[in-house]
């Protein structure tokens, strides 16, 4: 059979592949914008890298008057502040997400899952300044200095919380067996000699002595006002909060509730049910929330900047001030000149924390994805 | 007789073990909600302090003043960022939903857009200073209108795809069958069937981009005049709270509270439109 000709079927044909040109040139920005990201970010920094090659990357010097620049401090700011943002804020957003999806009363799940998202709109300049007015003057005075004289009292606890966390993890991977015990032991001795460590000498940790400070702790130090490294993290914690609260709640949602009904049926609890049925099938998507999470606090400038002291050096306790990349670059980029080699230096840290992004929200993307085809 | 005693006490014990557990998981809800709660009591205890008339006719001064430039500015920016990138992203979304469908091509699209979603918005900012600042010699209202502009077209591309896949399959064969072409195919049923959708996301887009600070920074950068010359420099809300929340002087602190309250409060209301048009437009179709 000849196919028929239809009357006007060429200008037909023509509307059609210019509409949907028009639609894939759309698409082709979405990539180019990404692409065009990186090269120009590399570019613009290309001064700094030529200057100080690889050894930007770990060395520690931000100093505008002898024209000297590292990436070492904001790079370990960034990373010190969005992993501690997380340790506090994931185990609060998940409560939050398994209270909205399993134990809340009914009446109360939509509005206040509605308020969740609401508050993950906020933008986060408001979480700044209530950091900065806030939380900070609370830190400095009766939070810090208790915290400093009770170290001994945080390190027995963070201990306790370790050994929960990896007699759960021993037990997904090894299951009850004779190996995990074992293992579970050994953690346990350990955890009970530096519990008696610290009741015993109700002392901080020192750490690793470094060379214009023989000894520092890990709680002791600190800022004027309040701001560093342990403010700019609460903050933080508090701004992605409503962020990993509502994608946690969203992965738990997949879980089919067959599943569930399966095990409620066999007599699990339903705290059974959650960490042998729920976390099981979505573990994947769980941690894509928790990346996302952390891809958000990487690259948070606002909430950070009014609260993280701004210091260019390396923190040397949890309460000192230092600085991260997004609030260098907010806070140098406006007085550096352009074409010299503190804005190259500023556009280098710029594409730094640009792949380390990607890498995250890629990976937070493959987990997620993963999670929603088995899940 | 004792199996089954022993059993119970097992059993009280796993469930004793679940409640504590569940009892933990509503107290860390409940210190996150708690902490979320008193941040909206602070704006609006201190933010309704400084709200009057003036903080909107005024405009920006070294010392006192009010907020209406840059109000006029924030305005102006985040109704041109979302003009501009509504179009990229509605095209954006409608080629991932009816053209690329499942291809790798599309794979690839709907994967970097994932990622420019949640991309560090400072970088943005430095992006199109290089892009825009520096060939046009200078801050400018449009520098930053291109920033919220990138700022917003992920978000709406994401949405608009997946509101167009909710529209079913019957409608898009209803239509061919009745000899449409593609593009009438799109533009008059499956855009008008999801037009709800759409609408939500870029309310959404609206409400996240007029919150946006970092990237205006180095785009938009700041003005003390009325200016809706977007070829110079331009306020905006979120730098003016920036740069008074920092400044010595009381008053302006109390106006960068007032701000905060403002954009608060704009933000919420766009997000409780998106949702309202989503529920209202969409249930109505």
């Amino acid at each position: 059979m000849t196919a028929i000709p239809i009357e006007g079927s060429r200008k037909f044909h023509l509307g059609d592949s210019a509409f949907k040109a028009l639609l894939l040139l759309a698409a082709l920005i979405i990539l180019a914008t990404l692409g065009a990201i990186l090269v120009i970010l590399f570019l613009a920094g290309r001064l700094a890298f030529q200057q100080f090659g690889l050894p930007f990357l770990w060395t520690d010097a931000w100093d505008p008057v002898r024209d000297v620049y590292g990436a070492l401090s904001p790079i370990i700011g960034t990373l010190a502040s969005s992993a501690l943002a997380l340790v506090l804020a994931w185990p609060v957003g998940f409560g939050i997400a398994y209270f909205l999806t399993e134990t809340c009363p009914k009446f109360l799940r939509t509005p206040l899952g509605v308020a969740v998202e609401l508050l993950a709109a906020i933008p986060s300049i408001v979480y700044g300044m209530w950091g900065l007015f806030v939380m900070a003057p609370l830190i400095a005075d009766p939070i810090q200095p208790w915290i400093t004289a009770n170290a001994w009292m945080i390190w027995i606890a963070a201990i306790i919380a370790l050994y929960f966390a990896f007699s759960g993890v021993v037990g997904s991977a090894l299951g009850r067996t004779g190996l995990a015990r074992i293992a579970n032991g050994v953690f346990l001795l350990g955890a009970l000699a530096a519990i008696g460590y610290f009741a015993w000498f109700r002392t901080d940790l020192p750490v690793l002595p470094s060379l214009d400070n023989p000894f520092w702790w890990w709680f002791q130090g600190g800022a004027i006002g309040g701001a560093g490294l342990f403010t700019a993290a609460v903050v933080l914690a508090i701004m992605i909060l409503p962020f990993i609260a509502a994608t946690s709640r969203d992965v738990l949602l997949t879980t089919p509730q067959l599943l569930k009904d399966g095990g409620y049926a066999m007599g699990a609890t339903r705290w059974e049910v959650l960490t042998g049925i729920v976390i099981p099938a979505v573990r994947g998507s769980l941690f894509g929330a928790v990346f996302l999470g952390l891809g958000r606090a990487l690259g948070e400038t606002m909430a950070v900047t009014f609260v993280i002291g701004n210091a260019t050096r390396a923190p040397d306790s949890f309460f000192a001030p230092t600085t991260s990349i997004a609030a260098l670059v907010a806070n140098s980029f406006p007085e550096a000149v352009n074409g010299s080699l503190k804005q190259g230096s500023l556009f280098a840290l710029g594409f730094i924390l640009f792949v380390v992004s990607f890498l995250v929200l890629a990976m937070a993307r493959l987990l997620l994805r993963q999670g929603r085809m088995t899940g | 007789m004792s199996m089954l005693a022993l059993n119970r006490a097992n059993y009280q014990r796993r469930k004793l073990g679940s409640i504590a557990m569940n009892l933990a998981c509503t107290l860390a809800a409940m210190i996150g909600i708690v902490f979320l709660a008193l941040i909206l009591i602070t704006l609006l205890q201190k933010g309704l302090a400084g709200l009057s008339l003036s903080v909107f006719t005024e405009n920006m001064r070294a010392r006192g003043g009010g907020l209406g430039n840059a109000i006029l500015g924030s305005l102006i920016q985040t109704g041109l960022g979302a003009l501009m990138g509504t179009p990229l992203g509605m095209a954006a979304g409608v080629y991932l939903a009816e053209v690329g469908h499942n291809s790798r091509f599309a794979a690839v699209v709907r994967f970097v857009n994932d990622i420019l979603l949640s991309a560090p918005s400072v970088l943005i900012g430095l992006f199109v200073y290089q892009l825009v600042v520096l060939p046009m010699h200078g801050f400018s209202g449009f520098a930053g209108s291109v920033a919220l502009a990138l700022l917003a077209m992920p978000v709406i591309a994401r949405t608009t795809e997946d509101i167009l896949k909710l529209v079913p399959d019957s409608y898009r064969e209803g239509s061919i069958a009745l000899g449409a072409r593609e593009a009438t195919t799109v533009g008059r049923v499956i855009i008008p069937a999801a037009f709800g959708g759409i609408l939500t996301g870029i309310l959404l887009a609206v409400a996240r981009i007029s919150g946006e600070t970092a990237p205006l920074i180095f785009t938009s950068f700041n003005s003390f005049n009325w200016s809706s010359d977007l070829t110079k420099p331009m306020a905006s809300l979120p730098i003016a709270i920036y740069r008074n929340a920092q400044s010595p002087y009381p008053e302006l602190v109390q106006l960068a509270w007032t701000g905060a309250l403002i954009i608060t409060f704009g933000v919420l209301l766009f997000n409780i439109l998106s949702r309202l048009s989503h529920h209202f437009i969409s249930g109505r179709r």
